[in-house]
């Protein structure tokens, strides 16, 4: 299949940072592939790389066969705004219009807003609009090229269920048409509902590229949290820590780990089980990753 | 190329027309300098009159370009809307042509109240083929300080832009003999006067409304500044990766 966009051994640093090191990617046409990381982890900058804001520093990234850097090469990609930052004093169509000048594929302007369920504020002005409206219309804005590659940046942050869904299925139906999507998200049930790669990526590595279902499992773990003096040797602990009396314990397998700590007889109270944030799922995987290397 | 040059151009514009405060600062400070210092001092003289009142709106194109500019640049440097528009398809150049032709039109706006004041309160005269060679005149003398102005907008934060914008625009302003005639300042003003930028930029406009003959090494002096300020606001804009984990 096609590779739409590569990168090859790719390092980027900001100062003493490195934002990037040595990262190997490629997405072929026609992938939905969600990008996951805490923040920090690199997600940025690998698609500020991708849309040409900024260049690497080693390596290369290769975009429809060309350079991000390129002008030209960018008519073929759509991106959406990171933060709704939309110039306020404009209204709706205008700001379609200014967007969709750049390409030589533009899409109707009507259908366009349809499609992300805008029809009715063409002639409202950007500032008037609800920040729901504004996340639809940053989203929009990637379509406006009928690109052959969108890059969405926390598409739905912000959004409330409903208006997360409706921009899902404008998303999926670009997808299934034909399109490629990268898209990073902080909702891990976003990622689930919509990609079917995914790339995970923590200090600046891809830390794991496969499919939701075998990623899902790797983050999938639990916070057992408990109040004990001392804690025997237990099995698939991934990161543990002592904050105020109590002891945390990050795990994969919070059945197995109770059973264990039951059974070896030691004293504890106040056990509670919760699912841990992606956030910091991925804090544990990044942690285990650092002591293997 | 054109079209997206339209499209840019279209786009500032609109922001400027909607969110007119730029356009009123800019067009109010001439218009008072005029009544304040022109008025009172000149208004029986018509060559002085004519001359003061092309000073005015020389002084109003370099508060557009120096101080306009390098705000509004520097502003929108700070909102997440200009790496967005940085990924679309197009180059600097579309770009750096919208924000001039949108300042020059600023530039423009603002020369009506000076030229109606001109016209009511003093006995400046014009031809109306002399005074549209004036507004290019004006139009051409502005570049350079255009350029310093998206200099100034790519390598300062908004709040440093806003001050430095300021305390450059008056002494150039000054030292150019714009407030007042060169030749009746301080001998090392004098000296050093040709060497800014807008003695240039006045001499121009002074010599196409009033016919002097204009001072040659302040004008070869403009020309210097533009090449100088071209160069600088291009290093500028490579430079500017916005901010740096945006």
């Amino acid at each position: 299949m096609t590779i739409l966009a590569r990168t090859v051994e790719v390092t980027r640093r900001y100062g003493d940072v490195l934002a990037l090191d040595r990262v190997s990617l490629d997405i072929r046409a026609g992938e939905l592939v969600g990008l996951l990381g805490p923040n920090g982890a690199g997600k940025s900058t690998l698609i500020n790389l991708f849309v040409g804001l900024r260049k690497q520093t080693s390596g290369t990234v290769e975009l429809l066969g060309g350079s991000p850097q390129d002008p030209v090469v960018r008519r073929g990609i759509g991106v959406t705004p990171q933060e709704t930052g939309l110039p306020e004093s404009l209204r709706v169509g205008e700001i379609v219009d200014f967007v969709s000048a750049h390409y030589p594929k533009k899409a109707d302007k009507g259908e366009l807003l349809g499609r992300f369920g805008l029809d009715d504020l063409v002639k409202r002005q950007i500032g008037g609009l609800s920040g729901g409206q504004k996340r639809r219309l940053g989203v929009a804005l990637a379509f406006a090229g009928n690109p052959r590659m969108v890059f969405l940046d926390e598409p739905t942050t912000g959004l409330d269920v409903e208006a997360r869904r409706a921009l899902w299925d404008g998303i999926k139906d670009f997808h299934e048409g034909g399109g490629t999507v990268l898209l990073t998200s902080h909702y891990l049930e976003e990622i689930e509902a919509l990609a079917q790669r995914v790339v995970v990526v923590g200090h600046g590595r891809v830390l794991a590229d496969d499919t939701v279902r075998a990623v899902r499992d790797m983050v999938g773990v639990r916070r057992v949290s408990l109040a004990a003096e001392n804690l025997p040797e237990l099995p698939g602990v991934l990161a543990s820590e002592r904050a105020d009396g109590r002891i945390n314990l990050v795990t994969t397998d919070p059945d197995r780990l109770v059973v264990e700590l039951v059974r070896s007889g030691t004293p504890f109270s106040g056990l509670e089980i919760r699912p841990t944030s992606l956030e910091e799922a991925f804090l544990a995987i990044t942690a285990k990753e650092t002591e293997h290397v | 190329m054109s079209s997206l040059i339209l499209a840019h151009t279209r786009y500032l514009m609109l922001e400027q027309i909607r969110v007119p405060i730029g356009l009123v600062a800019s067009s109010f400070f001439p218009a008072a300098s005029m009544l304040a210092f022109v008025v009172p001092f000149t208004g029986d003289d018509p060559v002085a009159s004519t001359r003061a009142t092309g000073s005015m709106m020389m002084i109003g194109a370099m508060s557009a370009a120096l101080m306009g500019l390098s705000i509004t640049v520097a502003q929108d440097r700070e909102l997440p809307w200009n790496p967005y528009v940085r990924t679309l398809p197009a180059g600097p150049f579309p770009r750096f042509a919208g924000r001039i032709l949108t300042t020059m039109a600023t530039m423009l706006v603002s020369t009506i109240p000076v030229v109606v004041i001109a016209a009511l309160f003093t006995t400046a005269t014009i031809t109306v083929p002399k005074l549209l060679i004036g507004l290019l005149a004006l139009l051409g003398g502005a570049v350079p300080f255009m350029l310093i102005g998206l200099f100034l907008g790519f390598v300062l934060a908004s709040k440093a832009a806003i001050g430095v914008s300021q305390v450059v625009f008056f002494p150039i302003a000054i030292l150019g003999g714009l407030f007042l005639p060169p030749q009746i300042m301080p001998d090392f003003v004098q000296k050093v006067s040709p060497f800014v930028p807008s003695r240039g930029a006045g001499e121009l406009i002074w010599a196409v409304t009033t016919g002097t003959s204009p001072n040659m090494v302040a004008v070869i002096m403009l020309g210097v500044w533009t090449v100088i300020a071209a160069l600088a606001a291009g290093w500028a804009y490579r430079r500017d990766e916005g901010r740096r984990f945006s």
